[in-house]
């Protein structure tokens, strides 16, 4: 009888679960400021804050919603302001390896190898994410189920239907057990069953990991999200709960629910200029 | 591992359930038994001996189980792609792989097929594998690290795996395959390895310098192009050797290399993030 495999055990408990976090946000943005592309600042100064939860980042098209997903994950190097991300600082020439490790990213145009399983993609994210090799086929079963895709874990991904590819994109970010979870337009091609199975999953991610949701659609804030980030033309408009932003707006503003009405009102306070769209 | 192990009243407390173990001491027992293979084999011991109703459960359990364990197939764990492959090349760059090889093959065929059907004739002649050669890497090292080429760029670049030692990594793999077939074509056509591996090996570190600042695929465009105007256009209509691909050319490619290679180095930081990826 050998000691040396005993490591191997998975424990419930370990040293990393019961350090004391040495951050008060997973997030923290102050003047940040981001270039789209060359010239263009799509995020001008940013003062966000982010902790534990789901956080929906609701704002229009164009409103800088991706680049500053981007910045969270590290991608875009800020020009401006600062970012603190797990306590750590972003910005200058550094990997970030550590920090990558612990953070889970769906870009919205988000491509994949269509020659690949699902499983054969998971893995590679996962050995791209540097799991350790001894971990790697746990999560990533774990993370396969976790989005309801382990009957057809083993079907390439061409084969796929768009929402079953989007929940494929969805364990990739998972499959690293983030504390950061960045979701670029998530439920784009998603029907409505798998929507709400979606939102269950945030809210079950959510309880333990900072979940920051981009997207459009009201409905997805107000079912899933326990904190609404709106966001306009680079700027934070409004943060706080769906409660909140439903009590934003009165009966005269545009919108078919309370929400919308909310974001409605939000938006088109007088001094902000823009098309009639 | 510890020193210290349960005692043996714990052990058998736990075995009967534990109803009467104070919970500090439970979760201390339990985080002996995930790390302590010696205690879960006393454990087992225990169950065994002293408390029947557990090991007549886990009996009853077992049984209704076995038949249909035994009916369910296994996953069929058939790999289709050994995962060492993905870790040095991206899928996409396999097609791109037997492009080059197969325009080697193809120089190779047209310089073979000698005097006479060629593009030139005469003792001057220079071989067409010769010219290609310092540029052919180029290709595959652009398909291995960009935006246009490779779907999963924006994933990749993410992930903490991304930055020079993946580039590096990936550059490698499209040398060790393209190297080794433009030696042996070498081989064949006449052409020694000193003419044309150094200018190679340049190039290529070049491209990944001018990546770090306009992104790969340009890079390769541009240094492509570059060669094809100043370089292999002259060649053909001169049936000439370039000046470039002369013995004493050597030092300059030399420089090339060693600058390339600096800037490199220097701008690691832009492999890890979008922008080296256009």
């Amino acid at each position: 009888m050998t000691d040396r495999k005993e490591h191997h055990v998975m424990s419930a408990v370990n040293a990393a679960d019961l350090a004391p976090a040495p951050y008060a946000w997973q997030i923290r943005a102050t003047g940040l400021k981001v270039r789209a592309g060359r010239t263009r600042m799509a995020v001008d100064g940013l003062d966000l804050s982010l902790g534990t939860g789901v956080h929906g980042l609701l704002g229009p098209n164009g409103a800088g919603k991706t680049t500053l997903i981007r910045a969270l994950a590290t991608v875009l190097r800020p020009a401006g302001g600062t970012l603190e991300l797990l306590g750590e600082s972003v910005g200058g020439q550094g990997g970030h390896r550590a920090l990558r490790r612990r953070i889970g990213y769906l870009p919205q145009e988000f491509g994949y190898y269509k020659r690949f399983t699902v499983r054969e993609f998971v893995e590679y994210m996962a050995w791209l994410k540097e799991v350790p090799k001894a971990d790697v086929p746990a999560a990533v079963q774990r993370a396969i189920e976790r989005v309801g895709l382990a009957d057809r874990a083993d079907t390439r991904m061409k084969a796929l239907s768009g929402g079953m590819v989007r929940r494929a994109g969805i364990a990739q970010a998972v499959v690293n057990d983030p504390a950061v979870l960045l979701l670029d337009e998530p439920t784009a091609g998603l029907d409505p069953a798998q929507r709400v199975r979606f939102r269950k999953l945030l809210q079950e991610l959510g309880t333990d990991t900072c979940v920051v949701v981009s997207t459009h659609l009201v409905e997805d804030v107000a079912a899933a999200c326990t904190d609404v980030v709106l966001f306009a033309e680079g700027r934070l408009v409004f943060q706080g709960t769906p409660d909140e932003l439903a009590a934003a707006g009165g009966p005269g503003h545009v919108g078919d629910s309370p929400l919308e009405r909310g974001y409605s009102a939000l938006l088109l306070t007088p001094g902000r200029t823009g098309g009639a769209w | 591992m510890s020193a210290e192990h349960v005692a043996a009243r714990l052990i058998d407390d736990y075995a009967h359930g534990g109803p009467d173990i104070a919970a500090d001491e439970l979760w201390a027992l339990e985080a002996h038994l995930e790390v302590c293979r010696d205690c879960r084999a006393r454990l087992s011991a225990a169950v065994a001996a002293r408390a029947p109703a557990v090991t007549a459960l886990v009996d009853t359990v077992w049984t209704g189980l076995e038949p249909r364990l035994a009916a369910t197939a296994g996953l069929p764990r058939r790999r289709r792609r050994p995962a060492w492959l993905s870790a040095w090349l991206t899928p996409t760059t396999v097609p791109w792989l037997a492009m080059v090889m197969s325009v080697t093959l193809l120089a190779l065929l047209l310089d073979l097929a000698g005097p006479g059907t060629g593009y030139g004739s005469g003792p001057g002649e220079v071989p067409l594998l010769l010219l290609l050669a310092p540029v052919l890497p180029v290709l595959g090292v652009a398909a291995s690290w960009s935006r246009g080429l490779d779907p999963a760029y924006e994933l990749t670049v993410s992930t903490p795996r991304a930055g020079l030692p993946l580039v590096l990594r990936r550059t490698a793999s499209v040398l060790a395959v393209v190297v080794p077939v433009l030696l042996a074509g070498g081989r064949l056509t006449g052409t020694t390895a000193a003419q044309w591996l150094l200018p190679c090996l340049a190039l290529t570190s070049a491209t990944l310098a001018l990546g770090a600042v306009i992104g790969v695929t340009r890079a390769a465009v541009a240094l492509v192009t570059l060669w094809a105007a100043v370089v292999l256009a002259p060649a053909l209509a001169t049936s000439r050797t370039p000046l470039v691909l002369h013995t004493h050319g050597l030092p300059v490619w030399g420089l090339i290399l060693a600058l390339a290679t600096g800037v490199v180095i220097a701008r690691r930081g832009a492999y890890a993030e979008l922008g080296a990826h256009r």
